[in-house]
């Protein structure tokens, strides 16, 4: 038997492929193992989907501008789920060890939190396609709203609210090991924060003026923005894109060193000891 | 780390969290291929020690060494040499034992996991149910698995954490005789908290007593035996536990 040679004295920063294989294969084993959780991943995004999708049919058929503005909800409410169900993929695999008491057996081996970070982010990739690929289809066979159709538009509305979901997740999982089973709640709610200021449903003009400053400080309101330019006006709106990129680098930044902080001041309180609590 | 240095070395170290002082100052160090056993009853700071020589808790001060390496801030120098066994964590209940053995094995960098996992099958007897999930294992069954985790990489320092709390007495000796072998094949340091003195007597050439955070007594189990004038440890364990140990001291 050989231990491989990418560990001793390596730099801090370094990582090993395989260890992040072994997480990947370890989400993959129980997603596998469980298909009450593959059909949860569907289940909700269908019904939301299904929802707006009959909400805008019905306004299309009474307002001249959602008539013009089709697919504007129905896309929404798809990019809304990337960004919220980015999140929970992240946060819920994080959870899933704490549920089976196995944080401490991943804390105490070789692997590195940016191992971890990095398996995290695959497999919130590997849940969101398994949501949304087949909802996608759906909104295709109800509503003729052809998602894929947005091209390169859609890679980049979906890169930048990946990263957003992942920046969540992130301090998610640092307020996790921090406080344990007690920060369990942010998991499942702390998106929702970002539904009203993000304006998913409606544009930025709608709010308030200085609340309108909070909405143009988060990366996902310039998707929301670009989207509706996209589908109202038939603009891709490349100054919006870059700004959401620059704002995305800066908050997954923030991120990190808050969950580094966080697993730090978990160390320090003795909270990786008793994560359940 | 040269072959003099010591496997563990704990100097002057000291927790304190916010409801009070787990640790008060202890200093210990274990040569390599030794056995020793840590024992206080409960708050007498043995989980605080062993997850600070895990990198699971930081020192408020002093210094722990494992094969060399600061913890936690070197940990990932030697985390792949070392291994554990504690009741407080379980492996995903949902995985098979081979699935999580698999993925444990990747973790620890072994390069031929599906013939280290036979290997380990077959000393650990886990044939019968390596393909059912972990979770509906009889606790035996997952202490076994547990111990063949902790075998996985062949770590030269082991710690364990009542590593024979569940298991009916037969397979208890036949955990003890694996230790004993493993310790001897691979001059493995081994780390054991256990309540089980008979245990302790047999797996350990050292005992460390630890109450309030403090060392109180750390000898080999027979001088401990003479010292205090008892038959077992567990005579020894009471007297230092209701502080009989100390009366005795002043007295001599």
């Amino acid at each position: 038997m050989s231990i491989d040679r990418i560990e001793p004295g390596g730099p801090p920063l370094a990582f090993s492929p395989r260890r992040i294989a072994a997480m990947v294969l370890r989400y993959w084993y129980l997603l596998r193992a469980s298909w009450p959780r593959i059909l949860d991943l569907m289940y909700w995004p269908t019904v939301q989907m299904l929802m707006w999708g009959f909400l805008q049919l019905y306004l299309q058929q009474h307002s001249g501008f959602f008539a013009q503005a089709a697919g504007t909800f129905i896309g929404a409410v798809l990019l809304w789920d990337i960004l919220f169900r980015g999140q929970l993929g992240f946060s819920i695999s994080f959870l899933e060890e704490m549920y089976a008491r196995n944080l401490g057996n991943l804390m105490m081996s070789p692997l590195r939190s940016s191992e971890l970070i990095i398996s995290l982010m695959i497999v919130s990739i590997i849940r969101l396609l398994i949501g949304m690929v087949p909802v996608t289809l759906l909104a295709m066979a109800f509503f003729g709203f052809n998602l894929w159709g947005l091209g390169l538009a859609l890679a980049v509305f979906f890169l930048n609210l990946i990263l957003t979901s992942w920046a969540v997740g992130l301090v998610v999982a640092g307020l996790l090991l921090r406080n344990g089973l007690g920060a369990e709640t942010l998991a499942w709610t702390i998106m929702f924060l970002f539904l009203p200021l993000t304006c998913v449903y409606y544009p930025v003009a709608v709010l308030p003026e200085w609340l309108q400053w909070i909405a143009w400080s988060l990366p996902p309101t310039y998707v929301f923005e670009g989207m509706r330019a996209l589908l109202i006006d038939q603009v891709f709106r490349v100054d919006l894109m870059l700004q959401a990129f620059v704002l995305n680098g800066i908050f997954f930044v923030g991120a990190i060193i808050a969950f580094l902080a966080l697993l730090r001041s978990a160390r320090k309180h003795g909270s990786l000891l008793q994560p359940g609590e | 780390m040269s072959a003099s240095e010591p496997a563990i070395s704990v100097d002057r170290l000291v927790k304190v969290y916010k409801n009070g002082t787990a640790v008060d100052g202890i200093s210990f160090a274990l040569r390599p291929g030794s056995a020793t056993a840590l024992l206080g009853g409960n708050g007498a700071g043995k989980s605080t020690t062993i997850a600070t020589l895990m990198g699971l808790v930081e020192p408020t001060s002093g210094e722990v060494r494992v094969l060399g390496a600061a913890m936690p801030r070197e940990r990932h120098r030697v985390l792949h040499r070392m291994n554990f066994e504690s009741p407080y964590v379980d492996m995903p209940m949902r995985l098979t034992v081979r699935e999580n053995l698999t993925v444990f094995g990747m973790l620890y960098g072994i390069e031929d996991v599906a013939g280290r996992i036979r290997v380990l099958a077959e000393e650990f007897d886990l044939g019968g149910f390596i393909d059912r999930p972990t979770g509906k294992l009889s606790s035996g069954q997952k202490t076994r698995v547990s111990l063949a985790k902790a075998m996985l990489n062949r770590p030269q320092v082991l710690l364990l954490d009542e590593p024979t709390a569940s298991l009916d007495p037969d397979t208890a000796d036949w955990v003890r005789g694996r230790l004993e072998h493993y310790r001897e094949e691979c001059h493995a340091t081994i780390l054991l908290a256990s309540h089980n003195m008979a245990e302790v007597e047999r797996l350990c050439d050292r005992v460390i007593m630890m109450k309030r955070g403090r060392i109180e007594d750390d000898d080999t189990p027979e001088r401990l035996l003479s010292r205090y004038g008892r038959r077992n440890l567990e005579e020894v364990f009471l007297d230092i536990a209701r502080g009989r140990g100390e009366t005795r001291a002043a007295a001599e």
